[in-house]
């Protein structure tokens, strides 16, 4: 028996369009908690008909905050369609250089534009404060802190895709610029900087999480499968890999899978409530076979990061669960730092190496007709698949957003947290922040996620005075 | 008196819009020094609590949702800005307005490589709101005030734009802030 429901909406300090209900029993138990994705675009259809070589350029407008991820993902893919197996040194590397400048102002935001205020005044803070500008006010080196590195990253994508926002740089076969001296000098002189304030905030996440390690230990987590990209040698690798998913004790479900073949492993359930489908491992099937993915899950899968710093991060990472993945919800935060920091170690590497000097830009190959461009998002795997035909147009496109691998897992997050923080309480501005929290620990990209397709049916229904349908029309 | 309100939502939009805000980087501390925030995805504000200044609208409205919380900004904020190019013109989500909605659905729920949906659902339900037939730029809708075309603008355009606003002074963005791509 429900008798009330409480409603947070919109879900705040998230990317993207969300909201989450909860049923109360008579007794003030939840009985249901639901995070629901209420917006729907419709890309993979209307993309059908465009010419390939605009798809790059066009399906980074599901997503403002990681549009590189999708710029990136789409040129992979249409790699394939041109019949590119391997790029350039100079295209390759300016790539990832821009990919890391994006995993880096990504992570950056998230962690102190969105995340900082729970973690500095509590999750149940006065509203006025808990927020960036509240950070801003009372903690302004570190709210500098986070605004000059994500700034820095979004540099490094103006100077490797063009565009802060929506570049160019990645086409099919290759990147359209190189990076110039000058260029590369400006982002070395404030490396070390950058390098400093990484290992600062990795700190806080770590501290964070290991002194509050009994709360998190229970708080919206949970056993599960982890999903992820890693080098041919077990390496974390963000760019390009093969696909490997583990159990919650890290034993292997499969491993060292060419993504190609990606829609022979992973599929995507449909449910009624919500617009983002809930994707699983198809051998174990829509119940057990739901796993997690973005840097909990790629610290976890990884057999070792190739970067001294942040390798010796994940051991100590590691170490807390005695070599076993880690499944507690808010550790993604001090995961996400580990990464932060690798990023800008990768930065680094890359600045250094001057074929990014080079002018060999494209390739060519023969044509083909299909392909499938995947990478590690800043959330997670990212899947794009496309089939282009002789004329140049898109007839067919499959995305598999990061944020859509973590809808189970969010949806239990939010339902272990509303069970054990509201039932039976008097619900507070302050308690229902708590099931946010545990949202926010997946940095869901909510923008990205809802991209499935253009229209939904609208229907009317029109019900006589005992309820029943008496006429019923829909159009579209 | 305090401190002058700004409130920023984004409707059908990528969050790019916003993203492009927050490039003002070191400049958001003036910022902050100029005005409060009220309702905006950076806060936990869920409803405009008070009279706005300013009011700044990423994206279009393809869902009822759109068009409630489009009409809350509108009778809460004395300005209402449309910025970037999905809120003046409804941008890439209007590429959906001439499919068909059969085909629509199929894709997405049905026919897509990976759609596992042996009982044939199609999401429906009271908690997830009805999409408007069509994609609809802001002022299509209600009146706007300004426009600030880009994709996303850039966040010089929104500086200049946002700090002639409030200083009193007139909005005249230099021929290189305004570009339409
Ligand atoms: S105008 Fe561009 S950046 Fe802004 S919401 Fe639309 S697609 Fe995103």
């Amino acid at each position: 028996m429900t008798t009330r429901k409480i409603t947070i909406e919109p879900v705040s300090r998230v990317e993207g369009h969300g909201k989450v209900t909860i049923l109360l029993d008579e007794e003030g138990q939840v009985s249901q908690a639901r995070l629901h994705i209420v917006e729907f675009r419709g890309f993979e259809r209307f993309i059908q008909g465009r010419p390939y070589w605009e798809v790059p350029v066009l399906v980074q407008r599901l997503c403002g905050i990681c549009p590189v991820s999708h710029h990136l993902a789409a040129a992979k893919a249409m790699d394939g369609i041109v019949g590119v197996d391997q790029l350039t040194p100079t295209a390759e590397k300016m790539r990832r250089l821009m990919h890391y400048g994006q995993t880096l102002q990504s992570h950056a935001l998230h962690f102190f534009h969105l995340v900082s205020p729970d973690l500095l005044f509590g999750f149940d803070a006065d509203v006025a404060i808990r927020n960036v500008i509240g950070v801003a006010q009372k903690f302004p080196d570190l709210a500098v802190q986070g605004v000059m590195m994500r700034k820095y990253g979004q540099e490094i994508i103006k100077a490797t895709a063009g565009k802060k926002i929506h570049g160019t740089g990645a086409v099919p076969g290759g990147i359209n610029k190189n990076l110039s001296i000058a260029e590369r000098d400006g982002f070395l002189k404030d490396l070390d900087q950058m390098l400093e304030w990484s290992r600062a905030a990795l700190k806080i996440a770590k501290d964070y999480t290991v002194e509050h390690l009994e709360t998190l230990a229970d708080f919206g987590s949970f056993d599960s499968n982890h999903l992820s990209l890693v080098r041919e040698d077990g390496a974390m690798d963000l760019y390009h890999g093969n696909l490997r998913a583990i159990t919650k004790d890290g034993d292997k479900i499969f491993d060292q899978v060419d993504y190609q073949s990606y829609y022979k492993y992973i599929a995507e359930e449909v449910r009624s409530w919500s617009y983002m489908k809930f994707p699983f491992i198809s051998e174990l099937g829509p119940e057990d076979g739901w796993y997690r993915v973005g840097p909990l899950a790629r610290v976890n899968t990884c057999d070792f990061i190739d970067t001294p710093e942040a390798e010796s991060a994940r051991q100590e990472f590691m170490a807390l669960t005695n070599g076993k993945p880690n499944n507690i919800t808010m550790a993604y935060h001090w995961a996400r730092m580990i990464e932060l920091l690798h990023a800008v170690e990768k930065i680094k590497e890359l600045l250094n190496d001057s074929d990014l000097q080079g002018s060999d830009l494209m390739v060519k190959g023969e044509r083909r007709g299909e392909s499938v461009g995947l990478l590690e998002a800043p959330r997670g795997t990212l899947f794009h698949h496309y089939k282009v035909d002789e004329n140049d147009q898109v007839t067919m496109a499959n995305l598999i957003v990061s944020t859509t691998s973590n809808n189970v897992p969010m949806n239990l997050a939010v339902e272990g947290v509303a069970k054990k923080y509201l039932s039976g309480m008097e619900i507070t501005e302050g308690l229902l922040n708590h099931v946010e929290v545990a949202i926010r620990a997946y940095d869901p990209c909510l923008s990205c996620a809802t991209h499935a397709l253009g229209q939904m049916p609208l229907v009317v229904e029109l019900h006589d005075s005992q309820g029943n349908i008496v006429d019923q029309r829909s159009r579209g | 008196m305090g401190k002058p309100r700004v409130a920023t939502t984004s409707l059908a939009g990528c969050f790019g819009c916003h993203m492009s805000f927050l490039d003002i980087d070191e400049r958001i501390l003036d910022l902050i020094e100029l005005v409060d925030f009220d309702r905006s995805p950076i806060d936990d504000i869920k409803h405009i609590s008070q009279r706005c200044a300013i009011g700044l609208v990423e994206g279009g409205c393809c869902n009822e949702e759109n068009v409630h919380v489009l009409y809350e900004f509108r009778e809460n904020c004395d300005i209402l800005i449309s910025f970037g190019d999905c809120a003046t013109m409804g941008g890439i989500p209007t590429l959906r307005n001439n499919i068909p909605l059969k085909e629509c659905i199929d894709e997405a729920y049905r026919d897509g490589v990976t759609v596992y949906n042996p009982k044939n659902i199609v999401p429906q339900d009271p908690e997830i709101p009805l999409l408007l037939d069509k994609v609809y730029p802001c002022h299509e809708v209600v009146k706007i005030d300004y426009f600030l075309p880009g994709c996303p603008p850039s966040a010089d355009c929104l500086w200049a734009a946002l700090t002639a606003l409030l200083t009193d002074k007139p909005v005249e963005l230099p021929y290189e802030l305004l570009k339409y791509d």
